[in-house]
């Protein structure tokens, strides 16, 4: 029934404006009825020029601003940033800051993960399953918000260490939130495995082999889902990780239900790495004093975020600024492999597909220096001031000026 | 009372227009409180749904370009029309609708089939992506709900030997203990209703996330309105319809006031009940996507119901009333 | 489903916002509150803010007030670590929509300090000037 054209194909454009989608971005489908022929994919709305900025503000400005890129995984962002800076500096974490922030990590992939569990729900009508996972999901809200003074961009890192500290009556209501958490995830994971529409509108869906996971280069949930066992908080153990027992979870579903079966077992593993994390924290200062000035060097860091493999290349050239930063999020990685889901699916397929690999658009969004075709002389590579250039006369011609518009902004107002 | 004065009364004032649709809000309330409240939430506060239709009635009429004037205007108030006029035939005061014939059973399932046409219509000639993918979505759920509704209601009409609800409704007063036989009857329908009213799990015409809001994306304002007050309508109609085929008891035979009194208060009791029975539904499945609701619906629904019509016709010959 | 029922008679999760306020934790990180009289002036602050939004001006000999822009500040607080006085603050009022950016802009006038400040310097500017301050 299905299979009937409307009338030949349909081009649907979902996005940049569109309920599905929690940030713009645009993926035109070509259908035939319902069912997707062809997907096509385009990036780039969010595009902050987050890196650039960052060469012009010192380290402790840059942090924040990098804190910045994802308001799920900020602290994935920050720490992986922060990481690669004490590596240059050849800074000595203190070890009861690194538990901190192994800490933070690991409640914010808890509230990560409850975040995508309401979303999935919201996504297959299922709105009951939102309601539940978001306001389960305040449990850890709170306790994040306690620790660090923020529910989301936590502000916890600084270079050298932590800039709050845990205290033993925190410990505690860190272990009882858990305890509440890790039965209410027992519960989802019930309904997960029993109620037959989630399981009808999850398995089959969206179906990637272990062999396209592993040539797309998918990551996080979305890869360990097709059997690709790959996890940094293991493979290249960062902070604490070393010091902590933990299972990573994969599964061969190889589709939707799969990647949602392998977040919530995360979850479990995330309430057992909590509680080891509290118990064991050693006693010790929280943050050795930083430098102003990083010497010169270079260093790639790699982080587990909760959607996947987040990579942050920092350069110093010995300033109080960094030279050079770079941000490979992990989205970029997975959008990749949309595409290739989505084919031969159905369109009432599309946002859960879409959502499956928990996207984060903003956190994605980069430019990359190379604009061929637009160069002074018709093509080749520009240089930064050319495209600086280029951008503010392109922005001229459109009627905005923003040398005015700052003098606007500044002077206060529309007036 | 003059008889047109009656039925003047009957069709704009009680129970026709203005009732039905204080009714159509109470119930459109009933139904997101007790939703947000399964979900732990507050829900709405109760004149929510009035303001709603308030607000939506005073917003600007926006048209896309491209769509049909007639068709894109038309097609609201032809909803709203078809399920108010629906309502004249069921009995809800007494065991007589304002009109009442044999056969008017069909005209009830025929009047209550045109909204989803005017979805269809409203959409198609929308001329935007959205809302033909909706469009489309509706008429071919259309075709996979209609079979199982269809013969679950008649069933319950073969036993009592007339296709007039007031016959079949004066048929079950008398022998009150059939009704039990339509149990399963009772259950396809709601279930075939829920793909009649487009609510989850078979909202798959107005799926948000897929398709923003389907055949209703271009609507804006008055029109919006309108459409919207018809599918409230539409679902405390067939809630009574239901009400009237599968739970006949208590419709007073006599016209005493009081007997007339307590059958109507009997009635909005069944219906807020078949509508809490909706809600509950929403609020425990997630939406299907069309080919399974099509599956679900021929190979379950459907087969059901045809066994249902099987035994009330065994019922009927076997052990007769 | 039972789980589902249940929930019927429990209290809602929700708070109605405006008339029922969540509490905020005594940590967080709000509105920054600025005392004049701790402040030495090094202006530490100015230089780790992300974004520019404070200013310090000396208005007499040992004497600073400070100009704050909510409308850009994010919020993190770095200034409360920055200061060697702990002469910032962070409040815990979230509160701060406004319909003008200007409304948003604070200055934190210097009060006039103990007999070693000159009071004439000091005591006109202690006249709060911006409407927004209570």
């Amino acid at each position: 029934m299905t299979d009937k054209p409307l009338s030949g194909f349909v081009t649907v454009p979902i996005g940049p404006q569109h309920p599905a989608l929690k940030e713009p971005e645009n993926f035109t489908l070509t259908l035939a009825g319902e069912r997707i022929m062809h997907t096509g994919m385009r990036l780039g709305y969010n595009h902050r020029g987050i890196e650039k900025a960052c060469e012009q503000r010192t380290f402790i400005q840059a942090l924040y601003l990098i804190e910045r890129i994802c308001g799920i995984c900020s602290h994935s962002h920050s720490t992986a940033f922060v990481n690669a800076v004490e590596e240059i500096a050849g800074l000595e974490l203190p070890r009861r800051a690194s538990y901190i922030r192994t800490l933070i990590a690991e409640l914010e992939r808890v509230h990560s993960h409850l975040l995508w569990l309401g979303v999935a729900g919201h996504e297959i009508g299922f709105d009951t399953l939102l309601m539940y996972t978001w306001r389960d999901r305040e449990v850890v809200m709170d306790l994040l918000a306690k620790l660090t003074g923020n529910r989301v961009n936590y502000g916890i890192n600084t270079p050298g260490g932590v800039r709050r500290d845990v205290s033993d009556e925190q410990k505690q209501e860190i272990l009882k939130g858990t305890d509440v958490l890790e039965e209410r995830t027992k519960y989802y994971i019930e309904i997960a495995t029993t109620e037959p529409t989630i399981i009808g509108r999850l398995s089959q869906v969206g179906k990637l082999s272990h062999d396209d996971a592993v040539r797309l280069g998918a990551v996080g949930p979305t890869g360990r889902a097709s059997a690709v066992d790959r996890d940094v908080r293991r493979d290249d153990p960062y902070l604490a990780y070393s010091d902590l027992q933990f299972k990573v979870i994969t599964d061969d579903h190889c589709d939707v239900y799969g990647r949602a079966v392998v977040r919530v077992l995360e979850l479990m593993e995330c309430y057992s790495l909590i509680r080891q994390l509290v118990r064991n924290m050693p006693d010790g200062p929280i943050a050795v004093k930083a430098p102003r000035k990083v010497a010169p060097g270079e260093a790639l860091s790699r982080y587990e975020a909760p959607r996947g493999e987040d990579v942050h290349y920092v350069r110093t050239n010995g300033s109080d600024k960094p030279d050079r930063v770079k941000v490979r999020a992990p989205t970029l990685a997975n959008v990749q492999v949309v595409a290739h889901m989505l084919k031969d699916g159905y369109l009432a397929d599309l946002p859960i597909v879409i959502a499956a690999i928990d996207p984060c658009f903003s956190c994605t969004d980069r430019m990359t220096a190379a604009l061929v075709g637009h160069g002074p002389a018709g093509e080749g590579v520009m240089t930064w001031p050319q495209l600086r250039r280029h951008g503010i006369e392109f922005y001229r011609r459109q009627g905005i000026d923003f040398a005015d518009l700052n003098k606007r902004l500044r002077s206060g107002g529309h007036h | 009372m003059p008889p047109l004065l009656h039925d003047l009364i009957y069709m704009l004032l009680f129970p026709g227009l203005l009732f039905l649709m204080f009714f159509a809000f109470a119930a459109e309330y009933i139904d997101r409180k007790l939703h947000a409240r399964l979900q732990n939430r507050m829900g709405p506060p109760w004149f929510q749904p009035l303001a709603d239709f308030i607000k939506l009635a005073a917003k600007q009429d926006l048209m896309p370009v491209r769509a049909d004037y007639w068709m894109f205007r038309l097609t609201p108030i032809v909803a709203l029309a078809a399920t108010l006029t629906a309502f004249l035939y069921i009995p809800v005061w007494g065991r007589h609708g304002l009109m009442s014939f044999n056969g008017d059973l069909i005209v009830v399932l025929y009047l209550l089939t045109i909204p989803t046409f005017t979805f269809f219509l409203g959409g198609w000639y929308s001329r935007s992506v959205f809302s033909m993918i909706g469009a489309a979505r509706a008429l071919m759920q259309l075709f996979a709900y209609e079979i199982p509704l269809y013969l679950a209601v008649l069933a319950p009409a073969l036993l009592a030997g007339s296709w007039s609800l007031a016959d079949i409704t004066a048929f079950y007063a008398r022998n009150p203990l059939y009704a039990a036989f339509n149990v399963v009857g009772l259950g396809v329908a709601l279930v075939a209703l829920l793909g009649k009213l487009e609510r989850v799990p078979f909202d798959i015409p107005e799926a948000e996330t897929e398709i923003v809001a389907g055949a209703f994306t271009e609507y804006s304002g008055r029109l919006l309105a309108i459409f919207r007050l018809a599918i409230s309508i539409e679902m405390v109609v067939g809630a009574t319809l239901l009400a009237a085929v599968f739970l006949p008891f208590g419709l007073a035979g006599s016209d005493s006031f009081s007997s007339g009194a307590i059958g109507f208060g009997l009635y909005l009791v069944k219906v807020i009940g078949l509508v809490c029975v909706m809600t509950l539904m929403r609020s425990l499945l997630a939406r299907l996507r069309l080919d399974q609701m099509i599956n679900f619906c021929w190979k379950v629904a459907a087969p059901v119901a045809f066994l249902q019509v099987l035994l009330n016709l065994s019922v009927k010959f076997f052990l007769p009333a | 489903m039972r789980q589902v029922l249940s929930s019927v008679f429990r209290k809602p999760a929700t708070v109605p916002y405006p008339f029922v306020k969540a509490p905020m934790p005594a940590n967080f990180r709000g509105k920054l509150q600025f005392d004049s009289a701790k402040c030495i002036g090094c202006k530490l602050c100015e230089r780790d803010c992300p974004t520019g939004a404070i200013r310090i001006e000396k208005v007499a000999d040992k004497t600073f007030e400070a100009h704050f822009d909510f409308a850009s500040c994010i919020y993190c607080a770095q200034c409360v670590d920055s200061c060697p006085k702990k002469a910032i603050q962070a409040t815990g009022e979230f509160e701060l929509a406004a319909t003008s950016r200007q409304s948003l802009q604070q200055v934190f006038h210097a009060q006039p300090k103990a007999p070693a400040a000159t009071p004439q310097a000091a005591a006109p500017q202690a006249a709060p000037k911006d409407p927004s301050k209570p």
